[in-house]
């Protein structure tokens, strides 16, 4: 499948490379932008096409996709929803939030629900511990989380829109 | 005593306190605009008397890492600011993002000037979604005024501020991991030297700085260096001036407090923390992000020789003040000063097998000591914690740890080594319980 960015997201990216005195540096930008727009992640059309955009060798970007957690090389569930698990959440009992998101979702971390609306994932230390514990859905942060809040959360997540 | 101050966090609860107007209503740019008026050196040099310590971990001094930059060489300069905030237990640069962004600009541009670059980038890890907009208001703002751009307060050196954001790897933190990512490359750490000032970003002249650190730029210029230092109680250290301390985990009130350096961690635990939670005993703290070595609750403090330390001696290292050095003569590390708190209801033994964890998924992999080390000690401690670990294998836990340290291209190794060999030495008796018993005695969980 060809992967393209609409006109608007070409000039977006003409001037993130602008910012920069090499076009390899505009990479990890440009993979951002480009997952985004082909629905949260980086298909080997998107590798080819950063590549070839940036001028640089296919191997390269694949690198990059490899080596940063965030750059998805599947495609996730509509949402994804990431439990920190590290310390200052754990004391906070994030094992409990985690426990309670994949019962309700019934998935195991990394698993996306049946019907592709959320993937569960664990995250570490997400600069929230003053607010522990925490978890991030999609782009947004939820902290000094309950239970009760944990489940309204999950619950919008899946049956509404 | 304790000294709170609001230099950093004034707006932190003012209404949109992180837009410029309100910035600008309590003196905000004011330091800027003198400051690029100064000569580079005049500003170098009241860094230096500020004795201003990195907020990223080191704790190495600022104005003597910005007067490592080269003053006539004709390649580019660049100031990159590091908030890629990924060392467990710390929340202080995404607070500042989030609420006190101008601050950041505004240091920036002195630094920048200081240091004769035209260009900064600011590496955000790519999570802290809402710290980036921020940033990226915070800077239209700015341009708008002409404060950044072609002519910062009229004046003919041109400086560009930009946000970069990082994609998921702890290790972009250390300093040439981050100068890799920032290139578009794989944030593995690169051999030193050469140094940043020598050959960093795109090869040329860069200082790596914590956000922490340029967000309190604007508060030295506005003071002066030496009364910013003098505000410090360890200004006798070469420790000044205020900083943002974090407390998290098992304490009442979790949470960041502005106070000028020196504060103990009795006061930060018991007055600004409100006590340790359910009203337990205090087991242990983590005095500055995991990578630091954990501290009892009941360690002395024992340092001869140096007459600064008799006041402490004989005392807890709960009395001791929190600075750089403080904690490194006792054997410690400040870190980046965001205590993590664990009462006697946590269990050791998990807490170092979570923190870990962490380590094994964090490595790089270019180092083998680092690689393979963490994967071992992971291993172990999965064993030990099922209560299927032998005495030897607690043994290799100490002798793995200890030939990661020091064998690897950066601190990364060293970081992950010190928890290791800080909790299996200082609670001998609760790992050796799990080989024994499985640990029947031990609380078994890590939630008060
Ligand atoms: C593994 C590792 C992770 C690090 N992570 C960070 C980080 O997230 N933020 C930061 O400012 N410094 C981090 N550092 C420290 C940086 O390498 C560097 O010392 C610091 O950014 C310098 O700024 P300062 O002198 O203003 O403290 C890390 C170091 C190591 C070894
Ligand atoms: S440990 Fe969860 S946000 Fe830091």
């Amino acid at each position: 499948m060809e992967f393209a960015l609409s006109a608007e997201l070409e000039r977006e990216l003409d001037a993130i490379i602008a910012r920069y005195p090499n076009r390899m540096a505009a990479c990890i930008p440009a993979l951002h932008l480009c997952q985004r727009a082909n629905g949260d992640w980086v298909s080997p059309a998107v590798v080819d096409y950063v590549a070839k955009r940036l001028d640089l060798p296919a191997a390269h970007v694949e690198g990059l996709v490899t080596f940063y957690s965030l750059f998805n090389q599947e495609r996730p569930g509509e949402h994804q929803v990431w439990v920190c698990r590290t310390l200052s959440c754990a004391l906070r009992g994030a094992d409990t939030l985690l426990a309670h998101c994949e019962k309700k979702l019934g998935v195991k971390v990394g698993g996306t629900t049946g019907d592709r609306r959320v993937t569960l994932r664990t995250a570490e230390c997400l600069a929230s511990c003053g607010t522990a514990p925490m978890i991030q859905v999609d782009q947004e942060y939820h902290e000094n989380l309950t239970i009760a809040e944990l489940d309204r959360i999950l619950d919008r997540l899946l049956y509404e829109d | 005593m304790i000294n709170r101050t609001s230099y950093l966090t004034r707006s932190f609860d003012v209404p949109e306190g992180y837009l410029l107007a309100a910035y600008e209503r309590s003196g905000g740019y004011r330091s800027a605009q003198r400051a690029l008026g100064m000569p580079r050196e005049i500003i170098v040099d009241q860094v230096k008397k500020a004795h201003l310590r990195g907020r990223g971990g080191a704790g190495f001094d600022c104005g003597v890492k910005w007067s490592f930059m080269p003053k006539d060489d004709a390649r580019p300069h660049y100031l990159v600011v590091n908030a890629d905030e990924g060392e467990p237990g710390t929340f202080k640069d995404r607070a500042i993002m989030e609420k006190n962004p101008h601050a950041v600009i505004e240091g920036a541009l002195i630094a920048a000037h200081a240091m004769g670059a035209h260009t900064v980038y600011i590496y955000v890890r790519d999570e802290l979604h809402m710290a980036k907009a921020r940033l990226e208001a915070a800077i239209a703002e700015a341009r708008a005024l002409g404060y950044v751009g072609e002519r910062p307060f009229g004046r003919p050196w041109a400086i560009q501020v930009f946000v970069h954001s990082g994609a998921g790897a702890y290790i972009c933190g250390e300093e040439t991991a981050l100068l890799n990512s920032l290139e578009g490359r794989r944030g593995e750490p690169r051999l030193k030297p050469p140094f940043p000032a020598q050959c960093g970003a795109f090869g040329d002249p860069t200082t790596v700085n914590n956000l922490e650190t340029i967000a309190i730029i604007p508060t030295v210029i506005e003071l002066g260096g030496d009364a910013f230092s003098r505000l410090s109680a360890l200004h006798d250290f070469n420790d000044g001036g205020v900083r943002l301390f974090g407390v998290s985990g098992h304490v009442q009130r979790p949470g960041l407090y502005e106070c000028a350096v020196g504060l103990t961690l009795r006061e930060l635990i018991y007055d600004l923390g409100g006590g340790v939670l359910g009203d337990r005993k205090l087991l242990a703290v983590i005095p500055g992000g995991s990578s630091c070595p954990v501290l009892r609750a009941d360690e002395m403090v024992h340092v001869l020789g140096d007459p600064r330390f008799a006041p402490y001696d004989g005392k807890s290292v709960l009395d001791l003040p929190l600075g750089v050095d403080t904690l490194r003569t006792i054997g410690g590390m400040l870190g980046t000063c965001c205590a993590i708190v664990l009462s006697d209801a946590a269990d050791p033994v998990l807490a170092l097998a979570t923190l870990m964890h962490f380590y094994r998924h964090e490595s790089c992999g270019q180092c083998t000591p680092c690689r393979e080390g963490c994967g071992w000690i992971e291993r172990i401690l999965d064993k030990l914690v099922a209560g299927r670990a032998s005495m030897e294998e607690l043994d290799r836990l100490t002798e793995i740890a200890s030939d990661i340290t020091g064998n690897t291209i950066c601190a990364f190794g060293d970081g992950a080594a010190q928890p290791v060999l800080s909790f299996v030495r200082k609670f001998r008796r609760e790992f050796e319980d799990y080989v024994l018993t499985g640990g029947r005695s031990q609380t078994r969980t890590l939630v008060a």
